[in-house]
């Protein structure tokens, strides 16, 4: 006992004598700190506070969340958890919105140092700056499209703690003022940034210029179409913007997108590395070697934390990697809108008068349609990682009747033999993580072995910027412009890559072809809502009432139809042995049974709410219209 | 050890009690409640669409009560004695405000002490008259007689008008208030005098013999529907 004191008190001893003897301990240099005298005269440093910036970039329905890509009924969330989705009737007024200041401090705050560092190389500081500014103009573009106009804070605005905080009190910019900032940011930082095809997850001269279209076309539709919807505006312009201003947008989002495809930012163009159509639009996605069509992109890498589980969570059940899967269905709504080869549109046929149209393989009835519909969507009977995906919901006997099971793969005794009578990735109703719709997602699914996998994931890329957006936009400016001419150009190149080989005539070019084009090459990648919400016609889309099966499959291809519950498409293997169709498929209309709404979407949810919390703190901040 | 543990247990109960008296306060108890109407008629809306905000002065941070107002145009909040300013927001309602001079809102003063009946006067666009429902050979018909109230500058048009019925007495153009629903366009050749419409009373499970029906006009740019009060229709 004595001899432990002992020793205890000379550690103590010793250990205090040290700090004693360091004079200096107060002014030491801490070792696990960075300080700002360090940070700005090290380009690498710099690099990982603009990675930090990078990161935190707002994008909506990336790979990260599948779920919402359910909220807008192109799909069918099959997951028990998630049925409130297509159980909902309004999305709430706050649903979408962002008000991040913080960032956009953090992001004023590299700025202003940057621009004082002297100690870095010009040219390397110029590329920071510049980077940085891209990034400050698409997180004012994200809450432009979210919130309206927002105060436009370009310096890191210190508090003097006088008690007095009305000097930070900023009141709403007008909506266009932020798109015309985007717009002059983009324009401003584009020769800086380098023009560089193979520089994707960092901005790039492209990246600038296609923010610039997508901000313009943006702002040119809301000036054009917003006088559709009269509620849904500011008398300060807040919300909403002039209609003169529309041709000014629509010309500067042509310039932008024609930029790009004329190759000014570097050799981009259209992925067109496979021979099959389909396959080649879903390598589209998850190639990332020598990709010409991905602009700017989120990107993540195995084995570093920056993973995704989007493969994971929605690969086809019945060959998952692991028990999990199956999550994300493709409505048929969506199915239904990929046209025919003829480019024209019809809903896929499944009846002739009264009587089931057969087919010999489940995949007949998809025969003959737009490409991208395969590299869209998992249809029954396809492939995926070279195994078939089971998809079929019973066996249709002779006399009229189903026989089906309520798991996957179950089996029955059917006239005596025992047989499996319903496919191993569904469609049962009510059962989670499989095909409930009758369709497994395809886009942005990873091929690579192991990307089902928990402990291994994908670092599949999320695109945030591609070549095609680039030509949809250059249509639909050059169509809003009266130029069909050019704009008949520029979809006929996207179509032919999706297998359409009739060229459009100029004749053809109408409103609802640019929406309908829009809607089937951008189909979760996040723009559907958006591209509702600026050509004003959510509120008619999602109108609150129910679809009927006669609703789901007339007007296709009209840029008003409904789209409020996502339906789903069965195939029944057809078992009656003394028929000629013993062996063929038919398909029947469904609508999921947990669809129990239908959604409506309200005046007040074309912007978002702003929290009371904000109006307290800044009662300079007018309300959102219809709230 | 028992008795030690018992006496632990009355002691903790004792403290629980405690702080209950010491850290409450009284709920609100006064009812504030009343119509949304037009000379003395309410104004039957969609259930939980249209609203009305409540503000309280005089506090550090400000925060609306929302009040949602029922299918037959009614409402009710319970809140403290106090003064609220009745904002309805621009926009709500198939109805204007009865000051339309000011641009935005109508604000309307209460001084709330105790319960208090308050019906709110408003302009509506048009009225539903007379609504008559009868049901036969499997169908509901309806007629009604529109009139129309705004008629100066501010006056609109009718876009459509819809009979809806549902199982429940929870009816409207929403897709979850309604088993069947029957659009009807309205032009310049329309009778708004005299307005028939009729819809098919589909297959109820489980099996009821009665619905009840609803007919709503949707007034062009306006969002909320006006509707005419709920019949329950026995077959």
């Amino acid at each position: 006992m004595k001899k432990i004191l002992a020793i205890t008190s000379i550690i103590i001893t010793a250990s205090l004598s040290g700090c004693l003897k360091d004079d200096e301990f107060l002014s030491k240099q801490p070792t696990n700190l960075i300080g700002e005298e360090q940070m700005w005269k090290d380009p690498g440093l710099v690099l990982s506070l603009l990675g930090n910036l990078y990161n935190r970039y707002y994008d909506i329905e990336t790979v990260e969340d599948w779920a919402s890509f359910a909220n807008l009924n192109d799909a069918f969330p099959s997951e028990n958890g998630a049925y409130g989705r297509v159980q909902n009737v309004d999305w709430g007024y706050g649903d979408w919105g962002t008000w991040d200041y913080g960032y956009i401090r953090d992001m004023n705050l590299f700025i202003k140092k940057c621009a004082a560092a002297d100690k870095l190389e010009e040219g390397v500081r110029n590329r920071f700056l510049a980077e940085a500014r891209f990034l400050r103009a698409s997180y004012y573009f994200e809450l432009a499209k979210r919130m309206g106009g927002v105060p436009l804070i370009l310096e890191p605005e210190q508090y003097d703690f006088s008690g007095n905080p009305t000097y930070l009190q900023h009141p709403r910019a007008k909506e266009g003022e932020i798109y015309d900032f985007v717009i002059s940011e983009a324009e401003a930082i584009k020769e800086v940034l380098p023009a560089n095809v193979n520089e994707k997850s960092r901005a790039t001269k492209a990246a600038a210029l296609a923010m610039e279209a997508r901000a313009a076309i943006y702002a040119g539709s809301i000036a054009k179409y917003g006088v559709n919807t009269p509620q849904v505006t500011l008398p300060g312009q807040e919300v909403g913007i002039p209609a003169e201003k529309a041709n000014d947008y629509y010309t500067k989002a042509l310039k932008a997108a024609k930029d790009i495809i004329d190759g000014q930012a570097g050799a981009y163009g259209l992925y067109t590395k496979k021979p099959d159509l389909s396959d080649n639009f879903a390598s589209l996605f998850t190639d990332k070697a020598n990709n010409p069509e991905a602009i700017f992109v989120e990107d993540y890498k195995l084995q570093s934390g920056k993973t995704h589980s989007y493969t994971l969570r929605n690969q086809p059940r019945s060959t998952a990697e692991e028990q999990e899967g199956g999550r994300l269905n493709p409505a048929l709504n969506l199915v239904e809108q990929f046209e025919k080869l003829d480019n024209t549109f019809a809903p896929l046929a499944t009846q002739s008068g009264s009587n089931y149209i057969y087919y010999n393989t489940p995949t007949e009835i998809f025969a003959g349609r737009d490409a991208r519909l395969g590299g869209t969507v998992l249809l029954p009977g396809t492939l995926f990682k070279g195994k078939p995906v089971d998809i079929w919901a019973g066996l249709q006997l002779g006399d009229g009747s189903v026989v089906t099971g309520d798991i996957p793969g179950a089996r029955k005794v059917v006239n005596g033999t025992e047989m499996q009578v319903v496919g191993y990735d569904g469609p049962i109703n009510g059962y989670e993580f499989i095909a409930q719709t009758g369709f497994y997602v395809r886009k942005y699914l990873d091929p690579t072995v192991g990307s089902g996998q928990r402990g291994v994931q994908s670092d599949v890329w999320f695109i945030r910027y591609r070549f095609g957006e680039m030509l949809l936009i250059a249509a639909e400016a050059a169509f809003e412009l009266n130029d069909k001419e050019t704009a008949k150009d520029y979809l006929n190149t996207l179509r032919t890559r999706a297998g359409l080989t009739t060229p459009l005539t100029a004749a053809d070019i109408t409103f609802d072809r640019i929406v309908h084009e829009r809607r089937v090459e951008l189909a979760f990648e996040g723009h559907y809502l958006f591209d509702m919400k600026r050509w004003r016609l959510a509120h008619i889309v999602w109108d609150g009432n129910a679809m009927t099966a006669a609703d789901l499959v007339s007007n296709i291809g009209s840029a008003t139809k409904r789209n409020t519950q996502p339906w789903g498409l069965w195939p029944y293997k057809v078992f009656d042995p003394t028929s000629p169709n013993n062996g063929k498929w038919i398909f029947k209309e469904v609508l999921p049974n947990r669809v129990l709404a239908s959604d409506r979407f309200r005046f007040g949810n074309y912007y978002s709410y702003i929290g009371d919390d904000i109006i307290n703190n800044n009662p300079q901040i007018v309300r959102n219209p219809n709230q | 050890m028992k008795r030690k543990h018992n006496l632990l247990i009355l002691l903790a109960g004792l403290m629980a009690f405690a702080s209950c008296k010491k850290d409450n306060f009284d709920p609100p108890g006064s009812t504030f409640k009343g119509r949304i109407i037009y000379e003395g008629e309410p104004i039957m809306v969609e259930q939980n669409q249209v609203r009305f905000q409540l503000w309280e002065p005089g506090w550090g941070l400000n925060g609306a009560i929302d009040v949602a107002i029922d299918q037959d145009g009614s409402y009710s909040a319970v809140l403290f004695n106090g003064n609220y300013k009745l904002i309805i927001p621009k926009n709500e309602g198939p109805f204007m405000t009865k000051s339309t001079g000011s641009p935005a809102k109508d604000t309307i003063m209460i001084n709330l002490q105790g319960s208090q009946d308050f019906d709110i006067e408003v302009m509506p666009y048009y009225m539903i008259r007379n609504a008559q429902f009868s049901q036969a050979g499997g169908k509901v018909a309806a007629t009604v007689k529109i009139e129309k109230i705004i008629t100066d500058a501010n006056a609109k048009n009718i876009e459509s008008v819809s009979l809806y019925i549902n199982k429940t007495t929870y009816v409207g153009a929403n897709g979850n208030m309604q088993i069947q629903r029957k659009d009807s366009t309205v032009n310049a050749a329309t009778d708004l005098n005299n307005l028939q419409l009729s819809v098919n009373i589909p297959a109820i499970t489980p099996t009821q013999n009665y619905v009840f029906a609803r007919v709503g006009v949707k007034i062009t740019g306006v969002e909320d529907r006006l509707y005419s009060p709920v019949q329950k229709i026995t077959f």
